[in-house]
C-alpha cells in the first residue's frame, strides 16, 4: 500500500477478504505470515494495537449506539471531561465539526444516530476513525448498505481523503464502484492474490478473475411466455410499526411464467408487501389470491404450502437459523411434511441424502451438510435459502432482494435459477433496490413508491425514466410509459 | 491480466467440490487431545468448573472448621501441622462424601464376612438416587424450556401443583395395584402441565414474560399449598402440618429392598430423559422448539407458529416439573405424605442442573446424580460436611459454569474455535 492511494480489495464472498482485514485490525491473529506497516513488523492481537498503528476501520455492520447523539458516538471509548466531572459536550461537538467540515462529511454532531439515514450513520463512523488519527482506513464492503445516491456521496468521500493523504482499503465486490474509485486493485480468490490490476481493467476481466472463469453480467433469457395469473393483489393495504400505511392501496398482478420485477427506493412499502403476501404481517384491507384462491388470512404455513417461495431480505434474521446445521436448515420450513417427516417424527436419512444432493445442485461450498449455515460466507448462506425454496414445486417465487451481499457467481448462480423456475411456470416476484438485477431480470416492472404500484414499464424503460418515476414523478404521457401486462 | 496470473487457476475444478476443507496433515491422536484437554469448550469448562469449586470447597472445609483453625494461629511456629491439619479435614470430607453417596468400602468388606446386609451395603447409593431422581425431572424441565428460548423460573410451583395433584390422588383416591401408581403420575404430569401451560398461553397471547409470570405462579402455588393443607379432607388429624399418607397401592415400588428408599422413581427420570433426547433430536415437535429457541423471526418466516410452540413447551415443561412434585410425595419414602416443604426446593435447584447439564437430557442426567451425591453425602456427613456447604458447592459449581471466561483466565485455557459459550437460555 501507498500512502495516499485507495486500493480496493476485490474477491467474491468467502474469498477471505473479511478475514485478512480483521487479521490487519487485529481481530483475529494470523497462523503465518507478518503484517509490516512503515516498515515495521507488527503483531496485532487487538483493535487496541491496530488503533494505536494509525489503523482505522469502518465494519459493515456499524458500532454505534443508537440512543446517543453523533458528537456522543465519536467520543466513545476517549471520553473527556470537565472540572467538575461533566462529559465535555462542547469539544466533542467542535471536533465532529471539524472533522466534518474538512473532508465534507456533512455530519450534524447533535443529531441521534437511530434518527439518521445509514448513509449518514456509516459516515459516523469514518469520522469516528478519522477523530482516532488514523491513517489507513479500512472500509468493509461500504456501500452494500447504501442507496445509489449515497454511494456516489461516499465516493466522493473517499477521493477527499485520498487527496488529504490517507490511505484507503476499501473492500467490495461490486465491480463498477471499484473501478470508479480505486488507484489499484487486488483480486483475492480462495484466500490467496490471484492478480493485480488497474482500474482501467474491464469488468469482464476483473470478474472472471474473482471466480476463475467467465461471468455473464447479463441474464440470458427467452421471452416470457405467461399464463394464468400466479398473484392477484388488489387494493392491499398493511400498516406498519408506526401506524402509517406502508403498503396504500396496492394492486399487482404477477402470471405464471413471467418476472414482475418491483423497482422502487428502500422503504416505500416493498418490505411490507412481500411480508403480506406470505401473511407474516397482518393487512389492513384489500385481498391477495394465490393461484386464484384468497389467502389474505391464510396462515404462513398454509401460504408456503400452496407453492409459494420465499427469499425473505434479511437472511441471517428471517432466512436462516445461523446454529442450526445446513442440512437442518434446508428443511426449516418443510420439517414437518413428507418426505422428511412422519407421524411427527424426522428421517434423518432422508434430510441428510437431500441436503447432499441440493449441496450438489445449488453448489452450496461447505464441509458438508451437518456444518452450522452461520459459519458459511454470505453467498453461501444464501443458496442455502435458494436450494431450499427451489427444491420443491413452485407456484410462485417471492424473491426480496435475492443476490444482496451476495458475489459474482453465486449472483449469476442464482438469477439463472429464478429464470428456470420461471421457465418451469412459476410466476416471480422480484423485489430488489438494485435497479440493474430487477431491469436484466424482469418481463415487467412495477414501479412502487409511496406503497402504490405508480407505473408498469417494460424493462427496456431507459433507467434515467424508471428513476423519475421511483422518485414519484408520474409521467405526464402515460401511454408511453406504462405497459400492459405484456 | 496476463496469462501467468490466470495459469493457477485453470487448474482448478469449476465448482462443486468444497475449497474449504483442510489439505493439511491432521496431527496424531495424542497431541490433538492434549490441545483438547486446555481448550476452554463446554466439556472442559465443566470438568474444570467441577475441579475449582471442589477447591473451593476444600478451602471453606479449611475455613470453618475450628480445630483445623487453630492449628493456623502457631502456622509459623510449626506449618507442618496446619497443613497436615488441612490435609486431613478435606480428604476426610470429601471421602466422607463418597462413602456416604455412592459406597463405602467398609461396609462391602463386612457384607462379604456376612456380617452386615445387602441393604446396608446399598444404603449410600440408595439415597443418592432417590433425591436425584426429582432433581432429573426438575432438571429437564427448566432445560428443556431453556432450549425454546424460555426460562421455566417456575418449575419450583409446578413441582408443588404436580406433588398436590399427586398427593390427593395417592390418599383420596383407592385402585388397584399398578393402577394406583399410574394414576399418581399421570394426576402430578397433568396438573403440572396445566400450571406449566398458563405462563406459556400469557406470553403467547399478551407477550407478558414467562420470568415475571412463572414467579409470580410460585407464590401462587405456595400458597395453595398452605390452603389445601389445612382442609378437613387434606389434613391428617394425627400429625402437625402434613396430609393423610398415600395409599401403600400408589407408593413408588421400591428397587433396592424394602428398607432402602431408591424406587422407580430413578427408572421414571431416566425414562423421562430419553423421551426428551428423542423429543428434541427426532421429533417435528423438538426441531420446532429447538428453531424457534435459536431463531425466531427464522422460525416464523418458515411458517411455524411461535406462539403455539411456547405454549407447548411450558405445558411439557410443566409436565415434567410435574412428574418431579409427584415422585416427591409418592417416591421420597415416609411419610409419603403432603407437606409445606414437599417440594424442598426442587425447581429452583433443577435451573442448577440445568444449567450444570447445559440443558441436554444427558447431562442433566448426569448434573441430577451429582447433585443428589451432593445431598446424600452431606445428609449422612453433617458435622464434617453440613448441607449447607453443599448448597455453596453447587452454587460455586453454577457460577464457574455460567462463566467460562473466569475458568479460561484462571487456568489459563485456549479459546475454542467457536468462542465461549455462555448461556443456555436466550431472550432474557
Amino acid at each position: 500500500m501507498e500512502p495516499g492511494e485507495i486500493h480496493a480489495l476485490l474477491g467474491e464472498n468467502g474469498a477471505g477478504k473479511s478475514t485478512l482485514m480483521n487479521m490487519l485490525y487485529g481481530m483475529l491473529s494470523p497462523d503465518s505470515g507478518e503484517i509490516v506497516i512503515d516498515d515495521v513488523a507488527h503483531k496485532f492481537t487487538s483493535p487496541g494495537d491496530a488503533l494505536a498503528a494509525g489503523l482505522g476501520m469502518v465494519h459493515q455492520h456499524f458500532m454505534l449506539v443508537p440512543v446517543l447523539s453523533v458528537a456522543d458516538n465519536v467520543i466513545l471509548g476517549r471520553e473527556t471531561t470537565s472540572a467538575l466531572g461533566f462529559l465535555n459536550h462542547n469539544a466533542a461537538r467542535k471536533a465532529v465539526r471539524e472533522i466534518s467540515e474538512r473532508y465534507g462529511l456533512d455530519v450534524d454532531p447533535d443529531a441521534i444516530i437511530e434518527d439518521l439515514p445509514v448513509g449518514v450513520q456509516q459516515r459516523v463512523e469514518i469520522l469516528k476513525a478519522l477523530l482516532s488519527d488514523c491513517d489507513l482506513l479500512i472500509l468493509d464492503e461500504p456501500t452494500a448498505v447504501l442507496t445509489p445516491q449515497e454511494i456516489d456521496e461516499l465516493l466522493d468521500i473517499m477521493r477527499g481523503l485520498r487527496d488529504d493523504g490517507k490511505s484507503i482499503v476499501f473492500i467490495s465486490h461490486k465491480l463498477k464502484e471499484v473501478k470508479a474509485i480505486a488507484d489499484r486493485i487486488t483480486v483475492v480468490r480462495l484466500g490467496k492474490v490471484v492478480g493485480q490490476a488497474a482500474p482501467d481493467a474491464s469488468e469482464n476481466e476483473l470478474a472472471s478473475m474473482m471466480v476463475g472463469r467467465d461471468v455473464r453480467l447479463t441474464v440470458d433469457k427467452e421471452p416470457a411466455q405467461p399464463g394464468e395469473p400466479a398473484l392477484e393483489i388488489e387494493d392491499l393495504t398493511v400498516v406498519d410499526e408506526r401506524g402509517a400505511h406502508a403498503v396504500d392501496g396496492l394492486s399487482l398482478t404477477v402470471n405464471s411464467g413471467e418476472i414482475v420485477g418491483v423497482a422502487g427506493v428502500q422503504g416505500n412499502g416493498q418490505t411490507e408487501l412481500a411480508e403480506a403476501i406470505m401473511s407474516l404481517t397482518p393487512t389492513l384491507g384489500g385481498t391477495i389470491r394465490v393461484g386464484g384462491s384468497d389467502t389474505s388470512h391464510d396462515t404462513t404455513s398454509h401460504v408456503i404450502e400452496s407453492g409459494v417461495g420465499y427469499i425473505p431480505e434479511d437472511r441471517s434474521v428471517d432466512g436462516l437459523v445461523r446454529e442450526f446445521t445446513v442440512a437442518e436448515n434446508l428443511i426449516l420450513n418443510r420439517y414437518n411434511r413428507a418426505p422428511y417427516a412422519s407421524h411427527g417424527m424426522l428421517d434423518a436419512y432422508r434430510i441428510a441424502r437431500s441436503a447432499r444432493e441440493n449441496i450438489a445442485t445449488f453448489d452450496v461450498r461447505t464441509p458438508s451438510e451437518n456444518t452450522p449455515a452461520g459459519s458459511l460466507s454470505g453467498g453461501n448462506q444464501q443458496k442455502v435459502i435458494v436450494a431450499r425454496e427451489f427444491s420443491r414445486p413452485l407456484k410462485l417465487l417471492i424473491a426480496a432482494q435475492p443476490t444482496r451481499g451476495v458475489d459474482v457467481g453465486a449472483m449469476e448462480f442464482i438469477h439463472s435459477r429464478i429464470v428456470s423456475e420461471r421457465d418451469n411456470g412459476a410466476g416471480v416476484l422480484l423485489i430488489s433496490s438494485e435497479l440493474d438485477e430487477v431491469l436484466s431480470l424482469s418481463d415487467r416492472v412495477a414501479v412502487i413508491h409511496d406503497g402504490k404500484i405508480i407505473a408498469e414499464v417494460s424493462p427496456d424503460t431507459p433507467r434515467d425514466a424508471i428513476g423519475r418515476l421511483m422518485a414519484g414523478v408520474r409521467p405526464d404521457d402515460e401511454t408511453n410509459e406504462e405497459v400492459a401486462g405484456d | 491480466m496476463t496469462d501467468e496470473e490466470r495459469a493457477p487457476e485453470t487448474e482448478e475444478p469449476a465448482s462443486a467440490t468444497p475449497p474449504d476443507t483442510k489439505p493439511e496433515p491432521r496431527p496424531g491422536i495424542v497431541p490433538r487431545f492434549a490441545r483438547y484437554l486446555v481448550t476452554a469448550n463446554n466439556v472442559m469448562v465443566t470438568v474444570y468448573a467441577l475441579v475449582l469449586s471442589m477447591v473451593v470447597g476444600g478451602i471453606l472445609i479449611i475455613l470453618t472448621n475450628e480445630e483445623v483453625r487453630k492449628t493456623f494461629t502457631y502456622f509459623f511456629a510449626k506449618p507442618t501441622d496446619a497443613l497436615s491439619a488441612s490435609w486431613d479435614t478435606v480428604a476426610s470430607a470429601y471421602t466422607g462424601l463418597f462413602r456416604a453417596s455412592i459406597v463405602d468400602p467398609e461396609d462391602i468388606s463386612k457384607w462379604l464376612s456376612g456380617n452386615e446386609s445387602l441393604t446396608d451395603v446399598l444404603y449410600p447409593l440408595s439415597e443418592t438416587l432417590t433425591y436425584a431422581a426429582p432433581l432429573i425431572l426438575a432438571g429437564l424441565a427448566v432445560g428443556l424450556a431453556f432450549r425454546a428460548g424460555l426460562f421455566n423460573i417456575g418449575a419450583e410451583g409446578q413441582v408443588m401443583v404436580g406433588a398436590v395433584a399427586a398427593g390427593i390422588v395417592g390418599f383420596q383416591v383407592h385402585a388397584p395395584f399398578l393402577l394406583h401408581i399410574v394414576l399418581v403420575l399421570a394426576a402430578g404430569m397433568i396438573a403440572g402441565g396445566i400450571y406449566g401451560a398458563i405462563p406459556g398461553i400469557l406470553k403467547a397471547r399478551t407477550g407478558a414474560h414467562e420470568v415475571i409470570t412463572s414467579i409470580m405462579l410460585n407464590y401462587v402455588a405456595i400458597n395453595f399449598l398452605s390452603w389445601i393443607l389445612n382442609l378437613g379432607w387434606v389434613k391428617d388429624p394425627k400429625q402437625p402440618e402434613q396430609s393423610y399418607a398415600v395409599d401403600g397401592n400408589a407408593r413408588m415400588w421400591t428397587i433396592m429392598g424394602s428398607d432402602n428408599r431408591a424406587n422407580i422413581g430413578i427408572i421414571v427420570a431416566v425414562a423421562a430423559a430419553l423421551g426428551v433426547w428423542w423429543l428434541l433430536s427426532r421429533s417435528t415437535a423438538g426441531y420446532r422448539m429447538r428453531a424457534v429457541g435459536l431463531n425466531p423471526e427464522a422460525s416464523r418466516t418458515a411458517g411455524m407458529s411461535v406462539p403455539k410452540t411456547f405454549m407447548m413447551t411450558m405445558a411439557t415443561a410443566g409436565v415434567l416439573a410435574g412428574l418431579a412434585g409427584a415422585l416427591a410425595v409418592a417416591g421420597s419414602g415416609a411419610p409419603y405424605a403432603l407437606s409445606r416443604d414437599v417440594s424442598a426446593n426442587m425447581g429452583f435447584d433443577g435451573i442448577t442442573v440445568a444449567l450444570l447439564g447445559r440443558a441436554k437430557p444427558g447431562g442433566i442426567i448426569a448434573a441430577g446424580f451429582l447433585f443428589g451425591a451432593l445431598r446424600a453425602g452431606s445428609s449422612q456427613m453433617q458435622d464434617l460436611v453440613p448441607i449447607e456447604m453443599v448448597i455453596v458447592l453447587q452454587a460455586v459449581i453454577v457460577i464457574f459454569i455460567a462463566a467460562p471466561a473466569l475458568v479460561k483466565a484462571l487456568l489459563r485455557l485456549r479459546e475454542p474455535a467457536g468462542g465461549l459459550s455462555i448461556s443456555e437460555a436466550k431472550g432474557w
